[in-house]
C-alpha cells in the first residue's frame, strides 16, 4: 500500500557511457521492487531514474584532483531536495577515485561510481549505491517492527531509538572522587561548538534539548580488577550491563519533559582507580574507552594522567578535552540513532561527515525510516481506536477527539500521497502530524472504559431496585386488562 | 575399629567424586558464558514495575508490608525509581496504632524495615483508585501528572505488575470501595498491547482466588503467576505479637526468600520461580499461565523482569572533528519575551470563608425518568382500584 518513491540522476561523464544503452541519452526508467514485511503488509519500493550526460560545469568539477573536492565542486549543481539522489559515473580508469574503490559517498546526496562494462552491472552496481544511501529492506523492516512476525526479526533489530516528536540529551559527568580531582569542564562551549550544528542539521528530524549537570560521589556499581602486566585497571566486559543501573538512580532522568532520554556520561575515575581501560569481549582494551546502550545513552570514561611527581598537592585540577569527548559522543549519538549499522561493501568509500556530524543522504535515511514508523504506527493506532469502540459501544466520543481522528486520517493519507510522488521532506512532516493527532486521540484521557457502564452492571443495579417495585404494577395491570376484557364480553351477555 | 576402615574408604570415595565434580564444573563454567549471550536474546532495553497494594486500614498491614518488599527486591536488582510506579494506600508507618513509628516490618521480632527513608510512593492513600490504576496502565492520563506517575514504557520495555489485597472469583477490592474485574484487566493488557507499551509482561498477583484474575487475559507475551487457585484463600505468614498484627502473605514471604539470593547477574530461570512455595509450605496452591509467552519459560531470567540488566555495545568508532571550530552563532536569537512582573494574587480574608453560609442548592423539578414512573404508578393504582379512592389521598 505504501510505496517509497526515490528520484535519481543518473549523470554519465565523458567515456563513462556503456554500450549498450536501449535508448540514446537522456532518458527515464524505472526500476521497482517489493519489500514484503508479512502477509498483509508490504512496501514498494520505485527509483525513478533520469540517465543523462554531463553538463559542462559537472564536466570541469569532475577533471578535479580528488573525489572529495569533485564532491565539493558538484554540491551547487545538484538538485538537493531532500530524498533525491545523483550518481555520476566517471570512466573505468578514471584517477579519480583511489584504486580498488569503486563507488566513493559524498557528504551531500551525491556518489561517484566507476562504470562498469554493461548497463545491467552498472543498474547492479548503482542499486546497491542507492540502497545505502537512501534504505534498505531490513531498514523498513525494523521501521515497521511490530508488523513483523516475531522469529524473523532478529532481537537486535529494534534497538535504534524509535520516531519521537522530541528527544532530549543530557551529559553529566561523574566525579567519584572531588577529593582528588577537581574536573573542570566547558560543556557549554563544547555543546555550541560540536553539538548545535549536528542538532541543527537533525532538526528537521526532532525537537532536541540540551541540558547538563555534574554529580559527585556517583561511584559505578562495579569494582575494577587490577591487571598487574599493563599495571591498570579494567573493566571486563559482561560486568558492563551492571554500570548503568547504580548511576541511573541519580541522574535525575528529566522529571520535566515527556520526551524519550539521552545520557551520556563522562565518568572520571577514582585516584585509587586510575587508569580504568574497558575491555572487550577479546581482552583487549578498547581505544574509545566507552560503551553505549540501545535506547539509553553512552558511557565514557575519561582517564586522569597520574600527576609528574607523586608529591603533587591533592585535588588535582583536571581540564576536559571536549573535542575528544565529542568525537566519542557525537558518535554513540549516531549508533543510537541507527546511522552507521548498515554493512559496507568494501570497495565502497565513505566520506566522513565531519563536524556536521550526519551526511545529507544520512539524514535521507533517517526521514525515510521515521516517516514510515509513523505511517506504521499510525494505522495500528486509529485501527485499535476503532476495535476499542466496537468492543464497547458506551463509550462516548467527544468532538475533539473525533477531530484528531479526522486530522491523523487526513494526514497519514496525504504523507501517503507525498511519499508516492517523492516529496520525502512534506511527507514526514504528514507523518508526524498524523502521529501526534492520533496519539492525543487515543489517549484521550476520556476514553477510560471504565468510567462507563458495561450492561451486565447495568442488570445488576437496578433489577433488584425495580423488580420488586414492578410486581405490583404488573399485577394491577393483568387485572385491568382482565377487567375490560370482562366489560367487553358481557353486552353480550346481557342480550 | 571395623567401622574405621569402611569410614575411610568412604571418605576417600567422596573425596575422589568431589575431584570428579570439580572437574566437571571447571569444564562448565565456559558454558555459562555463552548461555549468557543466549540469554541477553530477550529483546528488552528497559524494565518498569508496577506495584500495587489496593487495601487500606491497620489489619491489612501485611498488603502494604507484601508490596513494600517487592519494591526493595526490585529496586536492589537495579530498576530504578523513575521507573517504578508504587501505589499505596501508605497509612501504615504514621498509623496511631503503629507501635514504632515510620516504620513497616516485614520479619516478626522487627528484624527488617522495609519503610525506610527512600520509598518514593506514586500514587498514595485515596489515589489507589481502580481508575487511576487503569489509567496508568492504559496511558490515559491527563495531560498535567507529573512524570513519575505515569507509566512510560515502550515496545521495548519489560514490565512486572505486582498486585496484593484482598479479591475474590475474577476481581480484585481496591480500598474497600470498588473492585476491577478480571475482564477489565485482561482488556487493559490488551490496550497496552495495541499501542505497544510492552514487550513482555510478568503479573504476580497475590490475594484470595488469585488465579482468576489471569484467567481471561487473551493477550500475547504475558505470563501470569497466583498465589493460590479458584476457590483456595491465599493465607498469611506469620503475626507479629508486638505490633498485632500479620506482617506477610506466605506466598510473597517465600518468593521474597527466593529474590534474596538473586543478584543483577544471576542466572536462575522462571521455572525456578514457579517452584516457590508448593503446597506444603503456602497451604494454598500457587498458579501460573505461559501459554501467551512466546520464549520458554527456561530461558527467561529472573533479572529480565525483576531487575534491569541492560543490553551494551562497546563503541569502537569515533567521529571524527575540527578542533578549531569557531562558537555556533545560533540562527534564531532568543527573543526575550516581555513578562509582567508576577504579584501576589488577592485572597478572600480566612474569616470570611469560615463565616460563609452554605451556599441554597437550587432546588430542580424531578427529572424525566422519576417523574414517568410515578405517573405509571398512580395511574395504575387509581384504575385498578377505582377513582373513588381519590378522596382518601388528597
Amino acid at each position: 500500500q505504501v510505496q517509497l518513491v526515490v528520484p535519481m540522476a543518473v549523470v554519465f561523464g565523458p567515456g563513462s557511457v556503456p554500450g549498450d544503452l536501449p535508448r540514446p541519452l537522456p532518458f527515464r526508467d524505472v526500476q521497482e521492487m517489493e519489500i514484503s514485511v508479512n502477509l498483509r503488509t508490504s512496501v514498494t519500493s520505485r527509483y525513478e531514474m533520469r540517465y543523462r550526460s554531463t553538463t559542462g560545469q559537472e564536466e570541469a568539477a569532475l577533471a578535479a584532483a580528488t573525489a572529495r573536492e569533485a564532491d565539493a565542486a558538484l554540491h551547487p549543481l545538484q538538485d538537493t531536495t531532500l530524498g533525491s539522489l545523483t550518481m555520476y559515473v566517471v570512466p573505468e580508469t578514471s584517477s579519480l577515485l583511489p584504486q580498488g574503490i569503486n563507488v566513493y559517498v559524498g557528504k551531500h546526496r551525491s556518489a561517484l561510481v566507476r562504470a562498469v562494462g554493461s548497463l545491467a552491472a552498472l543498474q547492479a552496481r548503482l542499486r546497491e549505491v542507492t540502497q545505502l544511501m537512501s534504505f534498505t529492506a531490513s531498514a523498513i523492516a525494523a521501521a515497521l517492527s511490530d508488523r513483523v512476525p516475531d522469529g524473523r526479526l532478529s532481537p537486535d533489530a529494534r534497538r535504534d531509538l524509535k520516531s519521537s516528536l522530541g528527544y532530549e540529551i543530557t551529559f553529566s559527568l561523574l566525579n567519584p572522587d572531588p577529593k582528588s580531582h577537581t574536573v573542570d569542564w566547558d560543556i557549554e562551549g563544547a555543546v555550541n561548538r560540536y553539538v548545535k550544528p549536528v542538532l541543527d542539521k537533525l532538526s528537521l528530524v526532532a525537537n532536541f534539548s540540551v541540558d547538563s549537570q555534574i554529580l559527585y560521589y556517583a561511584v559505578l556499581g562495579v569494582t575494577p580488577r587490577y591487571d598487574k602486566e599493563s599495571s591498570s585497571f579494567l573493566l571486563s566486559a559482561h560486568s558492563l550491563p551492571h554500570v548503568i543501573n547504580p548511576v541511573e538512580a541519580r541522574l535525575g532522568s528529566s522529571a520535566a519533559s515527556l520526551y524519550p532520554v539521552l545520557n551520556f556520561l563522562l565518568y572520571v575515575p577514582e585516584r585509587s582507580h586510575s587508569p580504568l581501560y574497558i575491555q572487550d569481549k577479546d581482552g583487549a582494551p578498547v581505544s574509545t574507552n566507552a560503551f553505549h546502550s540501545p535506547r539509553w545513552g553512552g558511557i565514557m570514561v575519561y582517564n586522569v594522567e597520574a600527576p609528574a611527581s607523586p608529591q603533587a598537592s591533592l585535588p588535582l585540577h583536571v581540564d576536559v578535552d571536549m573535542a575528544r569527548v565529542m568525537e566519542v559522543f557525537l558518535a554513540q549519538l549516531r549508533l543510537l540513532f541507527g546511522l552507521s549499522r548498515e554493512e559496507v561493501p568494501p570497495d565502497f568509500l565513505l566520506e566522513g561527515p565531519g563536524n556536521e556530524g550526519l551526511a545529507d543522504w544520512e539524514l535521507d535515511h533517517l526521514l525515510w525510516a521515521h516517516t514510515v514508523e509513523n505511517i506504521a504506527t499510525v494505522s495500528t493506532t486509529l485501527t485499535s481506536l476503532a476495535q476499542l469502540l466496537d468492543k464497547i459501544g458506551n463509550i462516548v466520543i467527544k468532538d475533539d477527539v473525533a477531530s484528531e481522528v479526522y486530522r491523523a486520517v487526513a494526514s497519514v493519507q496525504s504523507a501517503v500521497t507525498k511519499l508516492s510522488l517523492g516529496h520525502l521532506h512534506a511527507a514526514f512532516q504528514a507523518s508526524k502530524e498524523a502521529v501526534t493527532s492520533s496519539e492525543r486521540a487515543f489517549f484521550d484521557p476520556s476514553l477510560l472504559h471504565l468510567l462507563y457502564f458495561p450492561d451486565d452492571q447495568k442488570f445488576a443495579i437496578y433489577i433488584p431496585l425495580f423488580l420488586p417495585m414492578a410486581v405490583p404494577i404488573l399485577l394491577s395491570l393483568a387485572k385491568i386488562v382482565r377487567e375490560t376484557r370482562l366489560r367487553k364480553k358481557e353486552p353480550t351477555k346481557m342480550d | 575399629m571395623a567401622a574405621a576402615v569402611p569410614g575411610a574408604s568412604r571418605a576417600r570415595a567422596a573425596a575422589a567424586l568431589l575431584l570428579l565434580l570439580g572437574c566437571c564444573g571447571a569444564a562448565l563454567a565456559s558454558g555459562p558464558q555463552d548461555q549468557a549471550e543466549q540469554f541477553f536474546r530477550s529483546g528488552h532495553t528497559n524494565n518498569w514495575a508496577v506495584l500495587v497494594c489496593t487495601s487500606r486500614f491497620w489489619f491489612n498491614y501485611r498488603h502494604v508490608a507484601n508490596t513494600l518488599s517487592v519494591y526493595r527486591s526490585v529496586k536492589r536488582l537495579g530498576i530504578p525509581d523513575s521507573h517504578i510506579v508504587l501505589m499505596l494506600a501508605d497509612d501504615m508507618a504514621c498509623n496511631p496504632r503503629n507501635p514504632k513509628p515510620a516504620t513497616v516490618f516485614s520479619h516478626k521480632n522487627m528484624e527488617l524495615n522495609v519503610y525506610g527513608d527512600d520509598v518514593e510512593v506514586d500514587y498514595r492513600s485515596y489515589e489507589v483508585t481502580v481508575e487511576n490504576f487503569l489509567r496508568v496502565l492504559t496511558g490515559r492520563i491527563p495531560p498535567s501528572t507529573p512524570r513519575s506517575k505515569r507509566l512510560l514504557s515502550d515496545d521495548r520495555s519489560n514490565i512486572l505488575i505486582y498486585m496484593t489485597g484482598h479479591g475474590g472469583n475474577g476481581f480484585l477490592k481496591f480500598q474497600d470501595s470498588e473492585e476491577i474485574t478480571n475482564v477489565e484487566l485482561a482488556d487493559a493488557f490488551e490496550q497496552m498491547w495495541q499501542k505497544r507499551r510492552y514487550n513482555e509482561l510478568l503479573f504476580i498477583i497475590d490475594t484470595c482466588q488469585g488465579a482468576s484474575m489471569y484467567e481471561r487475559f487473551y493477550s500475547p507475551n504475558i505470563m501470569a503467576l497466583a498465589s493460590s487457585q479458584v476457590g483456595e484463600d491465599s493465607l498469611s505468614h506469620q503475626p507479629d505479637l508486638g505490633i498485632g498484627v500479620h506482617l506477610m502473605d506466605r506466598y510473597t514471604f517465600y518468593v521474597l526468600e527466593f529474590l534474596e539470593e538473586i543478584h543483577p547477574a544471576s542466572q536462575t530461570n522462571m521455572n525456578d520461580l514457579f517452584q516457590v512455595c508448593p503446597k506444603s509450605l503456602c497451604v494454598s496452591t500457587p498458579g501460573h499461565r505461559t501459554d501467551l509467552f512466546q520464549r520458554d519459560p527456561q530461558k527467561v531470567l529472573i533479572t529480565d523482569f525483576f531487575g534491569s540488566v541492560r543490553k551494551v555495545e562497546i563503541t569502537t568508532e569515533t567521529l571524527s572533528l575540527h578542533r578549531d571550530v569557531a562558537g555556533f552563532e545560533s540562527k534564531f536569537p532568543e527573543e526575550e519575551l516581555a513578562t509582567e512582573p508576577l504579584k501576589y494574587a488577592e485572597q478572600l480574608p480566612v474569616a470570611q470563608i469560615i463565616h460563609q453560609k452554605p451556599k441554597q442548592k437550587d432546588w430542580h423539578p424531578p427529572g424525566g425518568f422519576i417523574l414517568g414512573l410515578w405517573a405509571l404508578i398512580i395511574m395504575v393504582f387509581f384504575k385498578t382500584y377505582g377513582i373513588k379512592h381519590m378522596k382518601h389521598v388528597f
